[in-house]
């Protein structure tokens, strides 16, 4: 089955590196491990893979306590013992208390489905492991029924990581690997373009200027990301702020409009504001 | 050739396996991307690579490997970098330039020995970021313009791109190496939480494994324990201070921070250079209070894990000597403290924020190293894990 080729959608622009990534994980029918920086569109590249490919996505978010028996079935027991006690006939048939995870969902989708596992670190150390087979060859056998659940075609699998925990090599081997680096800020410009076309280049230029001035700044405890510069543009022209406002030298001398947006850390601001003071000390001087 | 390639890879201890060899070529096979060099690289480092550490140490690989090699994909596509070749003369030479031109054997001619150049001179500024190097002669010079002008890396072109997509080296900084954030310090140090878990020995009632189970046996109740989950594992850090140790305060710090917020059971102490008969656990008040030694061996028992931090740096004297101690007069030598505080805590390591390459050539840390059985890390994400590795062994 050939599908049609990723590259990028209106919503989402896409280096070429990442084109080659996805590229090969749809072809290829293998799982795509998506890593990065907070904040730099690695859930959001499932949702788009999807839209552009006409597919269904199916998300899956991963929490501490996911196991990943969960993304295949689970066994209602206590739905079975109720069910027993009031003496429901379904209690006959234990089909009736399977209840469908995500993965199996994804498999038994007829169109070929987008399968967003998100945040695949922050499960138990041995989560990847568990779901290494079914990855694989994208099918498992259901103890209780005695069947085996088989995909119809081979879903697209994206899977996000924080980093937050090593995965395993085994998992890694059965992947294609991608690490979206920050954006530079020429891509930074066509990321704001598609999110906010006619913006006004000089209120854009500053904007940038200001935003790439902030990451550089020594000890911060929290980076801005993309998508909080993407929401601080929203709020400048939501609140209507003139270019003027954030002229390259005035920054310098008092802290950006909105700041709240980029920087999410009282730690932070206070760094902010006192290098801001510095600044201005070492001007008058 | 590319079997080469991948033994190359591996020797550079990239962990890349046969299934992602295959996989590679199963997707070359498959026309992903149009097999230029630039594509290549990118399907290359999306299978064999799996963590953006390695991307800086791929990158270096692949330019020495691949350099002087790029004509290989040339021949697949012949015509492209001629045409880049031609629109960046074009845009840099004058109208009466390009007449000397055609005068001199034309545009292939010339083109042809642009590119032979080119490829000359990034083979002389071997692993530089700027392959066309700022002080290049050129023979185009009789032309007027200066390969200089043109920063062929920053042109548009897709083939050379991808020459500068990894001369560059974007990912310099993930290397587990030289990355030394806090945050990657908790992540190595989390292996030893992990461990404490599966050891906890304490059992509790599973409540919902006993509902489950129970209701699996149609109703007959079915006990089930499970071991508490918490961190057993006792850490005890002895830090060494001052005297060379400050260039490496700052590492030291995220180190201590780090192992804080990641173990309950937490202990340290400081020491300077070499351990004798007390430490302390406080710098301002280290000449008033101190802990013997032997209350240490008393207080703590021998399932905690000992982690030395030091850069293992001083004169040997202090090691081997009675006496040797800069500070005071030590009546047995630091190596025999050393050995017992080994002997009773059979779980330890040293890590060393002194680069690996130095050990070898500091007589000091050589002896701390063999009094540790080998055990001496480096102070990096990936020392740290290869110790808490050995610390559960």
């Amino acid at each position: 089955m050939q599908d049609s080729r990723f590259d990028g959608t209106d919503r989402y622009v896409v280096t070429r590196d990442l084109t080659m990534a996805v590229n090969a994980a749809v072809t290829l029918g293998r799982p795509l491990l998506v890593k990065g920086e907070p904040g730099t569109g690695k859930t959001m590249l499932a949702i788009e893979v999807a839209r552009a490919l006409q597919k269904p996505l199916i998300e899956w978010h991963v929490k501490s306590t996911t196991r990943a028996q969960q993304g295949l079935y689970e066994y209602d027991a206590v739905a079975r013992l109720r069910d027993s006690q009031l003496g429901d006939p379904k209690v006959h048939d234990i089909a009736n208390y399977i209840v469908r995870g995500k993965l199996w969902e994804a498999f038994a989708s007829d169109i070929r489905p987008v399968l967003l596992i998100d945040e695949i670190d922050k499960a138990d150390i041995e989560f990847p492991n568990d779901l290494l087979l079914e990855l694989d060859r994208m099918e498992f056998f259901v103890y209780e029924t005695r069947k085996t659940v088989r995909a119809t075609t081979r879903p697209i699998v994206i899977i996000t990581s924080n980093n937050e925990k090593e995965l395993p090599d085994a998992f890694l081997r059965r992947c294609f690997f991608h690490y979206i680096r920050f954006p530079d800020a020429d891509n930074m410009r066509k990321i704001v373009d598609v999110h906010y076309p006619g913006i006004k280049q000089r209120l854009l230029d500053r904007a940038l200027r200001l935003f790439f001035d902030l990451r550089e700044m020594p000890g911060l405890k929290k980076k801005p990301s993309t998508s909080e510069f993407l929401d601080w543009i929203k709020l400048l022209l939501a609140e209507d702020i003139p270019p003027e406002a954030l002229h390259s030298e005035d920054h310098k001398t008092s802290v950006p409009p909105l700041y709240g947006a980029l920087l999410k850390n009282e730690q932070d601001v206070d760094l902010l504001e006192q290098l801001l003071f510095l600044d201005r000390q070492r001007d008058r001087s | 050739m590319l079997i080469d390639f991948f033994f190359k890879l591996r020797e550079a201890s990239i962990p890349a396996s046969i299934t992602e060899y295959l996989s590679l070529l199963e997707a070359m096979d498959r026309g992903i991307g149009d097999l230029g060099v630039d594509d290549f690289y990118y399907l290359a480092r999306t299978s064999l690579v799996k963590d953006e550490r390695h991307f800086d140490r791929f990158d270096q690989i692949f330019g020495s490997y691949f350099k002087g090699r790029e004509i290989l994909f040339d021949r697949i596509s012949p015509e492209v970098p001629m045409e880049w070749l031609r629109k960046l003369a074009e845009r840099h030479l004058s109208e009466e330039e390009k007449a000397q031109i055609s005068a001199l054997g034309g545009w292939e001619k010339l083109m042809e020995t642009l590119r032979r150049r080119l490829q000359e001179q990034r083979d002389r500024h071997q692993g530089g970021s700027k392959w066309i190097g700022t002080a290049g002669t050129s023979p185009f010079g009789a032309y007027g313009y200066n390969p200089e002008g043109i920063r062929i890396g920053q042109d548009g072109s897709r083939h050379r791109r991808a020459v500068k997509v990894w001369d560059r080296r974007f990912y310099r900084n993930f290397d587990d190496h030289l990355d030394l954030d806090n945050r990657s310090f908790k992540v190595a140090l989390r292996r030893l939480r992990k461990f404490a878990r599966e050891c906890g020995t304490i059992e509790e009632l599973d409540l919902d494994g006993t509902i489950h189970h129970t209701a699996r046996n149609a109703g007959l109740l079915d006990v089930r324990m499970v071991p508490e989950r918490r961190n057993a594992v006792k850490v005890l850090l002895f830090l060494d201070t001052g005297g060379s140790m400050s260039d490496h305060i700052k590492i030291c710090e995220e180190l201590f921070s780090a192992a804080c917020g990641e173990f309950r059971h937490l202990e340290y102490f400081y020491f300077h250079n070499c351990i004798y008969e007390s430490l302390w656990r406080d710098n301002d008040r280290r000449h008033t209070e101190r802990t013997p030694f032997a209350e240490i061996l008393r207080t703590y028992t021998a399932d905690y894990k000992i982690i030395f931090v030091g850069d293992a740096t001083m004169s040997p004297y202090e090691i081997v000597y009675p006496g040797g101690s800069v500070e005071h007069w030590n009546e047995e030598a630091g190596a025999i403290w050393m050995q017992r505080l080994l002997t009773h805590y059979p779980k330890a390591i040293w890590l060393n924020p002194e680069p690996k390459r130095r050990w070898p050539t500091t007589p000091s840390i050589d002896i701390i190293r063999k009094l540790m059985d080998n055990r001496m890390y480096p102070l990096t994400p990936a020392g740290i894990d290869a110790g808490v590795r050995e610390l559960l062994r």
